[in-house]
């Protein structure tokens, strides 16, 4: 009579504490974009990294959640005196997915292969400065560049630099095998990719042992199976109007962090009349960018002067050089000779920065007489056409590569712009390496292109992250496209 | 006229698409915003006094987007079904005159482009000529000219077989003058409720190819793009979602009705008890 | 017979060419460079050019149709450009997902119309009937995809009975896997159900007007016992042609739905590969699908012909 009681109270005890003690190790975590291959060091999809950076593979130095450089498979490393030779020691006991030693001949064949002449890396400038790799024992590489490079550890903390082994490397597009804390388990290609620990793991094992990626490229959908509960995290949720939503329900953590993405109204400085600085100051002035934040991002968004991000200890704040004054633009214009107004394009690829931020911003420039026809374009024709064949007037686009600002010093790049002086600075920066004078090089930098108005600087993408209140260990910024999940855990 | 005031069909479905035309064209002097105009500022207000169906998240009046709307899916509609009845009344009008080689052709490129699956085809079509109106119409028109080659193909087959047009040829009357004289008369009333019939899947279609990004552009307003914006917003600004909707329902109930009556009204024969 | 089963089998061939030119000639159009796109802004031209020979881009356009041509004969599809899979094996993955779904809806939708279509022919003129068909009246008029959002905040978000969409696989069991086809199939059944009882109610008062059908009423029999044991036969036909058309449209035409509800189908498939320019996947699976409406066609008319000798002659 008595027992029974006891005895069922007991089992619940026992159910309801096991239940409550043993975490969950599954996570689901929602991306936009399915990557293509899951080789980050054969194309440049950022949806790629997106899943194994970190994960996955695993490069000779790692970038982390504050863009700060840290030890990779590479567990330390010597410079010499001239700033050309890299010496790397190997950690010990790391090993690839199939049960192969990592080593250094690996090390060597990894990086041969991306500066090769043959070499299909979407991002070969990364290895540009490099003059040979040699393997000096088992577990130790020498790096020798043939130019000082201060970004050369950096770089080879980018998903394009990973290291791979020469068995498996031409097949890790549907077969990815590295070294990281997690392995290939499950592609069902179109809907998600599964993930499971990698129990031979040279580190520290991964708290979760299966992790998977849905990928949802409708913004409806992606707030729907959020707040549904199909996925746990969003690490950048591609509706920013749904973010106060979240914020407002205890259930989810909104974490805004920042990205690397400088969104522009790109301009063609050599087709009329942008050519003309007065006409690209005026339309400077002729932009609320507080507007377009509110509009298009629902406020998420730092506003932005010059082509660099504000988190950046270099940053220049110049988001005020050309306030908000659309009579003065419009004088502006007048003065320069265009007081009938201008007449041209602004082709928009598909994200929706780009879509809304450009119906903001036809309208904006309307007022100071500006009438842009919109032209949408799908990434393969803004590839073609604005960014190979520059054939366009303007275009809104989200810079996301990280400390980009050389992009102002490439010879036919598709800004057209052109400034000896520019240029001689960035060549003086890549061969700096000491920190505070970067810095400063960096900051003159900014002024010049501001100065210039090659662009109009729009804002700082924002990094909307929703996820899970009880998931612990994920991102807030994205200093590189990554969603690191080895140190993330369930709480409770 | 009597038969059409005592149809039903007819009557409610003049109503409702006599109502759309209305708003669409009023839209051309007058809405009450200006839908070019964004005030971010006022962006998803629920409706009120001011803004009657509310705004969008760019602070646009929804009641005079839904207006603009109107004529934007209308004119993709009419034009679509325009290209239809241009291109393939004639090719229908042909086949049945000629018979023969012409005839299997023609039906044989019609059982192409019926297998190619439309939204598909829309999609590469507004792929290779970049999304817009005018490829909307483009590729919602291509589709429409094996319909009405086939529906005045058949047509046609049947008043050739008549009495009448032998004598007609007897008396030296060529296919030309004939298919002018005494087909296309004939086959008039048979068109005119195929063309309702595609009038209201061209404004279906228009709204879905809209509603996936490769119909009409802005600053240009569609309802399809209206839904499309509306989606990701349908938890704190509902009204965004169901307001184009219900306006596409209406338009494309309007003409269904419109068809069903006219059908009754126009060719006795064909008539169904509904 | 088969004289003419012969000549339609040559015609289909025909048909089949002729599509798979008008699709490789309309892709070849469409601008934009695969490995340019595949390798982003910063890549170098040499990257570009190694990546273009890799995928066979820098082969003749002649030379190119061909080789696609000689593949499809035996089977192989090529491969992906982006996922460097199989496209055989990536439609495989597909149709487990697409076919289900377009059967379930068919089955939902027959499930529910020829009832109503019955059942309103029965009453004709009743209040009833009037009211059932004003409802499919509207049903046809509302845009599957609007329905379908407000399914999901209905269902998913409000009551969180299903999921939102996706597709967790049918390895993880059928219940979860029938569950997340649910909202979709219902979505694209409704106004499909909606046509399909106004066919089934019309097909069935045509075959009532029929002159045996007036014979069968004149001996005697009641309207009800008419309708179930003679006119709901002869009224199958037209039902079933509606039945086929809507398969066909359901296999490639529920790209806005696996859209809505972020479904790993067919029709996304497709959309997804133009957007990224894949071509190989593009042509191969709008092949594939153009010809199975072809083959789906010449089945029908071959049963057509089979039932009535006199459409043999006309073509």
């Amino acid at each position: 009579m008595t027992l029974r009681p006891i005895l069922l109270g007991g089992l619940a005890a026992i159910l309801f504490s096991s239940s409550a003690l043993a975490a969950r190790m599954d996570l689901t975590i929602g991306m936009v974009l399915e990557p293509p291959g899951l080789d980050p060091t054969a194309e440049a999809a950022a949806a790629i990294d997106e899943v194994v950076y970190a994960n996955v593979f695993e490069g000779l130095t790692r970038i982390g959640p504050d863009g700060a450089i840290t030890a990779g498979l590479a567990k330390k490393w010597t410079i010499s005196e001239d700033g050309l030779s890299y010496a790397f020691e190997l950690r010990e006991g790391a090993t690839f997915h199939d049960g192969t030693t990592l080593d250094a001949s690996d090390v060597v064949f990894s990086l041969d292969r991306a500066r090769a002449e043959d070499s299909t890396n979407a991002q070969k400038a990364l290895f540009s400065a490099i003059e040979k790799v040699e393997a000096t024992g088992e577990t130790t590489v020498v790096v020798t560049l043939s130019e000082p490079s201060g970004a050369f550890l950096y770089n080879m903390g980018w998903g394009d630099a990973v290291i791979v082994a020469p068995e498996s490397a031409d097949t890790n597009k549907e077969n990815p095998v590295g070294t990281g804390p997690f392995k290939l388990d499950n592609w069902q290609r179109g809907s998600a990719i599964t993930l499971s620990r990698n129990e031979n793991y040279w580190g520290e094992q991964a708290k979760l042992d299966k992790v998977t990626f849905r990928f949802i490229p409708d913004p409806a959908a992606a707030t729907a199976a959020l707040l549904a509960g199909d996925v746990q995290a969003f690490p950048n949720l591609p509706a920013p109007e749904a973010i106060a939503q979240f914020e407002a329900d205890p259930r989810f953590i909104v974490a805004i962090g920042s990205t690397e993405g400088e969104t522009i109204l790109s301009t063609n400085n050599k087709k009329p009349p942008f050519d003309n600085i007065m006409v690209r100051r005026a339309m400077a002035h002729a932009i609320d960018r507080q507007a377009i934040i509110d509009g298009a991002m629902f406020g998420l968004g730092t506003p932005i002067g010059t082509h660099f991000a504000p988190h950046n200890p270099a940053y220049v704040e110049l988001s005020e050089t050309y306030e908000y004054n659309p009579e003065k633009a419009k004088a502006m214009l007048a003065e320069a000779g265009f007081a009938d107004g201008i007449k041209a394009t602004l082709k928009l690829p598909p994200p929706s920065y780009a879509r809304r931020g450009g119906e903001i911003i036809a309208s904006q420039l309307r007022e100071v007489g500006i009438d842009l026809e919109i032209i949408p374009l799908e990434w393969g024709q803004w590839l073609e056409q604005v960014f190979k064949g520059k054939d366009y007037d303007l275009t809104i686009v989200s810079h996301t590569e990280p400390n980009d600002i050389d992009i102002y010093a490439r010879d036919d790049y598709y800004f057209q712009y052109e400034n000896p002086d520019f240029k001689a600075l960035i060549a003086k920066l890549n061969v700096t390496a000491e920190e505070e004078a970067r810095f400063d090089l960096y900051r003159q930098a900014q002024q010049i292109i501001t100065d210039d108005a090659v662009n109009v600087y729009l804002f700082q993408l924002a990094k909307n992250g929703v996820w899970d209140a009880k998931l612990n260990g994920l991102w807030e910024n994205s200093p590189v496209q990554a969603n690191d999940v080895t140190g993330v855990s369930w709480s409770e | 006229m009597k038969n059409a005031l005592r149809n039903k069909n007819f009557l409610v479905g003049i109503f409702l698409t006599g109502f759309i035309l209305a708003i669409a064209l009023i839209s051309f002097v007058w809405t009450p915003f200006d839908t070019t105009k964004l005030i971010i500022a006022d962006r998803l207000k629920a409706p009120n006094l001011t803004y009657l169906l509310g705004t969008d998240h760019f602070g646009r009046d929804i009641f005079s987007m839904v207006m603009v709307g109107a004529r934007n899916s209308i004119a993709v509609a009419f034009f679509a079904v325009g290209i239809g009845i241009l291109i393939g009344v004639p090719l229908g009008c042909w086949a049945a005159a000629k018979r023969g080689f012409v005839d299997e052709l023609l039906m044989r490129s019609s059982d192409i482009i019926f297998a190619f699956p439309a939204l598909l085809s829309a999609v590469m079509i507004t792929a290779i000529f970049g999304p817009s109106a005018t490829n909307a119409i483009i590729a919602i028109g291509i589709f429409n000219i094996p319909v009405f080659a086939r529906v005045a193909r058949g047509a046609a087959l049947s008043i050739w077989s008549r009495e009448y047009i032998l004598a007609a040829r007897a008396s030296g009357k060529g296919a030309v003058r004939i298919t002018r004289e005494h087909i296309l008369p004939n086959i008039t009333n048979i068109l005119v409720v195929q063309g309702t019939i595609q009038f209201s899947l061209g404004i279906l279609a228009e709204a879905g190819l809209s509603y996936v990004g490769l119909g009409t552009q802005p600053p240009d307003v569609s309802w399809g793009r209206m839904l499309n914006e509306a989606q990701t917003m349908m938890s704190i600004a509902p009204h965004m979602a169901i307001i184009p909707g219900v306006a596409i329902i209406v338009t494309v109930l309007g003409l269904n009705l419109l068809g069903d009556g006219l059908r009754d009204l126009l060719d006795p024969r064909l008539q169904r008890e509904r | 017979m088969a004289y003419y089963i012969v000549r339609r089998l040559l015609i289909v061939l025909l048909t089949l060419w002729v599509a798979s030119v008008i699709i490789f000639a309309m892709l070849q159009v469409i601008p934009g460079d695969p490995a340019q796109l595949m390798l982003g802004i910063n890549a170098t031209d040499d990257s570009i050019a190694a990546l273009r020979s890799q995928l066979g881009l820098d082969v003749p356009l002649l030379q190119r149709y061909l080789n696609w041509m000689s593949g499809m004969m035996v089977g192989d599809f090529g491969y992906s450009y982006t996922y460097g899979a199989a496209v055989g094996s990536l439609i495989a993955e597909r149709v487990v997902v697409s076919l289900p779904l377009a059967l379930i809806a068919l089955t939902l939708s027959t499930v529910i119309a020829i009832p109503v279509g019955i059942f309103t022919a029965s009453r004709r003129g009743t209040a009833t009937d009037t009211t059932a068909m004003a409802i499919t009246q509207v049903g046809i008029a509302i845009p599957n995809f609007w329905f379908a959002i407000l399914l999901v905040y209905i269902f998913a978000i409000s009551f969180r009975l299903v999921p939102a969409g996706g597709f967790p696989g049918w390895d993880t069991g059928l219940w979860p896997a029938l569950k997340s086809l649910l909202l979709p199939a219902i979505a694209l059944a409704l106004p499909q159900a909606a046509i399909l009882s106004r066919v089934t109610r019309s097909a069935l008062l045509d075959t009532m007007a029929e002159d045996y059908i007036r014979t069968a009423r004149a001996k005697g029999l009641t309207a009800q016992h008419v309708l179930w044991h003679h006119a709901l036969r002869n009224a199958l036909i037209p039902v079933l042609t509606i039945l086929g058309l809507q398969f066909a449209f359901l296999l490639a035409g529920t790209i806005i739905i696996e859209n809505v509800f972020y479904l790993p189908g067919l029709g996304r498939l497709v959309f997804q590969s133009i957007q990224r320019l894949d071509l190989m996947v593009v042509q191969s699976v709008v092949v594939l699908l153009v010809a199975s409406v072809i083959l789906i066609n010449f089945l029908v008319d071959l049963a057509y012909a089979w039932a009535d000798p006199r459409l043999r002659r006309e073509g």
